[in-house]
C-alpha cells in the first residue's frame, strides 16, 4: 500500500460507523478512574467521562461546563474502551480543547450550561465525531445536518425518571414513522414543519430511520428501563446517574448491560432484576420547574 | 424476529448498501444458514452483507441459536463487552468447540479479535474462543481520530479493492504459525486480512460500506463444508 493509505481520517463514514460499532451496548457516565474500570468491566461499550453525574450537577446548581482535562486524561489511561466527553451547546473551542486530548466522541450537551443560546458547534469541521441530544425529529435533522454523527434522545438527564426519555423515543420515532408514509409533497411540507432540511427529511422517509445511530438517555435507572427504551426502537442506551447512584453499581451496570442485550427477553430482564439492590432515589417531572429541565436546552 | 439495534422502524423505501431499491435479495432454496453473534456491536450490517452474498442471516444470542447455524461472523464491536456477553450468555464454550470443530467463522476488527489464540499486552487474558494463529493487538492504530477510511486488494475477493473502514482498529503484530495462516491483504506493512482454513479474519469492516464479497469467501467456505 502507499503511505497515505491512513490519510482519510475523520470521514462522515468513520465517524457514523463508530456509533455503529457501539450499538447494543450501554455507555456509562463515570468521574474517576475506578468507576470507568468498574463499567469496562460491567461490559460498557464506552464511558462518558465527566466531573458531576447529571444528579449532581442538579443538586450543586451554578454553571455546569466541559471538565477537567487532567480528570479526561486519568479516564482515557484507566480504559481501552472509547472515552466521550461533554462540551457545552455551542462551545466550539472547549470542543476543540477535548478534540484535542483525541477523546473518541464528544457529546455535545444539553447537561452542561449552554455558551449560545443561538448556535450549536459547526461539527463537520472536526475530526472526531459527536453526538447530540434531541426531543423530536426536527431536532435530531438540525442537529446531523451540523455534523453529528450519532443522535440520543435526551430524556431528563439526573432524575431517574424514565418518563421523559419514553416520550423522547416515542416522538422521534412516531415522527419517523410518520415521514415513511408521506408523498413528495408532503416531504416538503414536513420539512418546513420539523424547521428541518428537505435532503434529510427525504433521508429518513427513504431509510425508515434517521440515517445515524439513535441511542437512548436521561432516566434510565433500572434494566427494565434500557430493556424499555430498546424494545421503543433505540439502538443502545446511555446510562448516567443511574448507575454509579445506586446502592451496588457494578452490579446494576452487569445488569443494564445483560438487559440491553437480551432486551427481547422478559426472563433475562427479570433474572439480573434479582437483588440489585437500591435505585437511585429520583425525581418526580412535577418537581421540576421548567427553568430545571436540561432537556429544553437547544434550538 | 426481534428487531435488530440499527434496523429499520418501517420498511425502507430504499434499500442500503448494494442492493436495489427497497428490495431484499431473493436467497436461492439452498442458502446457507450463517450466523451472526449478535451480543453487541454492527450486527445488522453483517446480516446485510450475508443476505447479499446469498446465505440466510440469523441473529445468534444464546447455545441453541448457534447450534442451528452452518457458520458464523463475529461482528465489529467492543470486544470487551462482547466478550463479558459471552462468558454471562454460556456462550464461550459451546462456541470455541464449534470454532475448534470446523465451524467456518468470519471475525471484523472486535471479532477478529476474539477469534486471535494471542492478544498483546494488557488485553493477553481477554476471555474468548480464539481459532487464529495470530497476535493481535487492540486499538493499535491510536484513538478514534486515526480512524481511517482506504481501499484494500484482498486475494481471493476479485473486481477491485474492498472498501474498507478501520474504526479503532487492531494490528496483527504477528502470524504465530505461517504454514496454517495466510495473509490476504496488508496496509503499511501489517497483515490486515488473513485466512487459517475456513476461518477468516480481517481488522477492518467491508460491511459498514455494504461490501458483501468477503461475505462471499465465507458463504463459499460453508457451501464447501457442506459438501463433505
Amino acid at each position: 500500500m502507499t503511505d497515505d493509505a491512513r490519510a482519510a481520517t475523520g470521514t462522515t463514514r468513520v465517524k457514523r460507523g463508530l456509533a455503529d460499532m457501539l450499538k447494543g451496548g450501554v455507555i456509562m457516565d463515570v468521574v474517576t478512574p475506578e468507576q470507568a474500570r468498574v463499567a469496562e468491566e460491567a461490559g460498557a461499550v464506552a464511558v462518558m467521562a465527566l466531573e458531576r453525574v447529571p444528579a449532581d450537577i442538579r443538586r450543586d446548581g451554578g454553571v455546569a461546563r466541559m471538565s477537567d482535562p487532567e480528570m479526561i486524561e486519568g479516564i482515557k489511561a484507566a480504559v481501552s474502551i472509547p472515552v466521550m466527553a461533554k462540551a457545552r451547546i455551542g462551545h466550539f473551542v472547549e470542543a476543540q480543547v477535548l478534540e484535542s486530548l483525541d477523546v473518541d466522541y464528544i457529546d455535545e450537551s444539553e447537561v452542561l450550561t449552554p455558551a449560545d443560546e443561538a448556535h450549536h458547534i459547526d461539527k463537520w469541521g472536526f475530526t472526531v465525531p459527536f453526538v447530540c441530544g434531541a426531543t423530536n425529529l426536527g431536532e435530531a435533522l438540525r442537529r446531523i445536518s451540523e455534523g453529528a454523527a450519532m443522535i440520543r434522545s435526551k430524556g431528563e438527564a439526573g432524575t431517574g425518571n424514565v418518563v421523559e426519555a419514553t416520550r423522547h423515543m416515542r416522538s422521534i420515532t412516531g415522527e419517523v414513522r410518520r415521514l415513511a408514509t408521506l408523498d413528495e409533497a408532503g416531504l416538503y411540507a414536513a420539512a418546513k414543519e420539523h424547521a428541518a432540511p428537505i435532503d434529510l427529511v427525504r433521508e429518513v422517509a427513504e431509510l425508515g430511520r434517521l440515517p445515524v445511530v439513535l441511542f437512548t438517555a436521561g432516566g434510565i435507572a433500572t434494566p427494565a428501563d434500557a430493556a424499555m427504551m430498546m424494545q421503543l426502537g433505540a439502538d443502545g442506551v446511555f446510562v448516567g446517574s443511574g448507575i454509579f447512584k445506586s446502592g451496588d453499581p457494578a452490579l446494576r451496570a452487569r445488569a443494564i448491560v445483560e438487559a440491553t442485550t437480551h432486551f427481547a427477553d422478559p426472563a433475562v430482564v427479570a433474572r439480573v432484576s434479582r437483588g440489585l439492590g437500591e435505585a437511585m432515589v429520583g425525581i418526580g417531572m412535577d418537581q421540576l420547574a421548567p427553568s430545571e429541565r436540561y432537556a429544553s436546552r437547544g434550538w | 424476529m426481534t428487531r435488530l439495534p440499527g434496523a429499520p422502524l418501517v420498511p425502507p423505501r430504499r434499500a442500503v448498501g448494494a442492493r436495489g431499491p427497497g428490495t431484499s435479495p431473493v436467497l436461492p432454496a439452498d442458502a446457507p444458514r450463517i450466523g451472526v453473534l449478535a451480543l453487541q456491536g454492527d450486527v445488522l450490517e453483517h446480516a446485510r452483507a450475508l443476505a447479499d452474498a446469498g446465505a440466510e442471516a440469523v441473529p445468534v444470542r444464546d447455545a441453541a441459536a448457534l447450534a442451528t447455524v452452518d457458520g458464523l461472523v463475529l461482528p465489529g464491536g467492543e470486544s470487551t463487552t462482547i466478550s463479558r456477553l459471552l462468558g454471562l450468555g454460556g456462550l464461550l464454550a459451546p462456541l470455541r468447540d464449534r470454532i475448534a470443530s470446523g465451524l467456518p467463522v468470519l471475525g471484523t476488527c472486535a471479532g477478529l479479535i476474539l477469534l486471535s489464540d494471542e492478544l498483546t499486552a494488557p488485553d493477553a487474558d481477554l476471555p474468548r474462543p480464539g481459532g487464529l494463529a495470530i497476535r493481535t493487538r487492540r486499538n493499535a492504530y491510536g484513538r478514534q481520530v486515526d480512524s481511517f477510511d482506504t481501499r484494500v486488494e484482498v486475494a481471493g475477493v476479485d473486481d477491485g479493492p474492498v472498501d474498507a473502514a478501520f474504526i479503532r482498529a487492531p494490528v496483527v503484530d504477528a502470524v504465530l504459525d505461517p504454514t496454517a495462516v495466510e495473509v490476504l491483504a496488508e496496509v503499511d506493512g501489517a497483515p490486515v486480512a488473513v485466512r487459517q482454513g475456513d476461518r477468516i479474519g480481517l481488522t477492518f469492516h467491508p460491511e459498514v460500506a455494504g461490501d458483501h464479497r468477503v461475505h462471499a469467501l465465507l458463504v463459499a467456505a460453508v457451501r464447501a463444508a457442506a459438501r463433505q
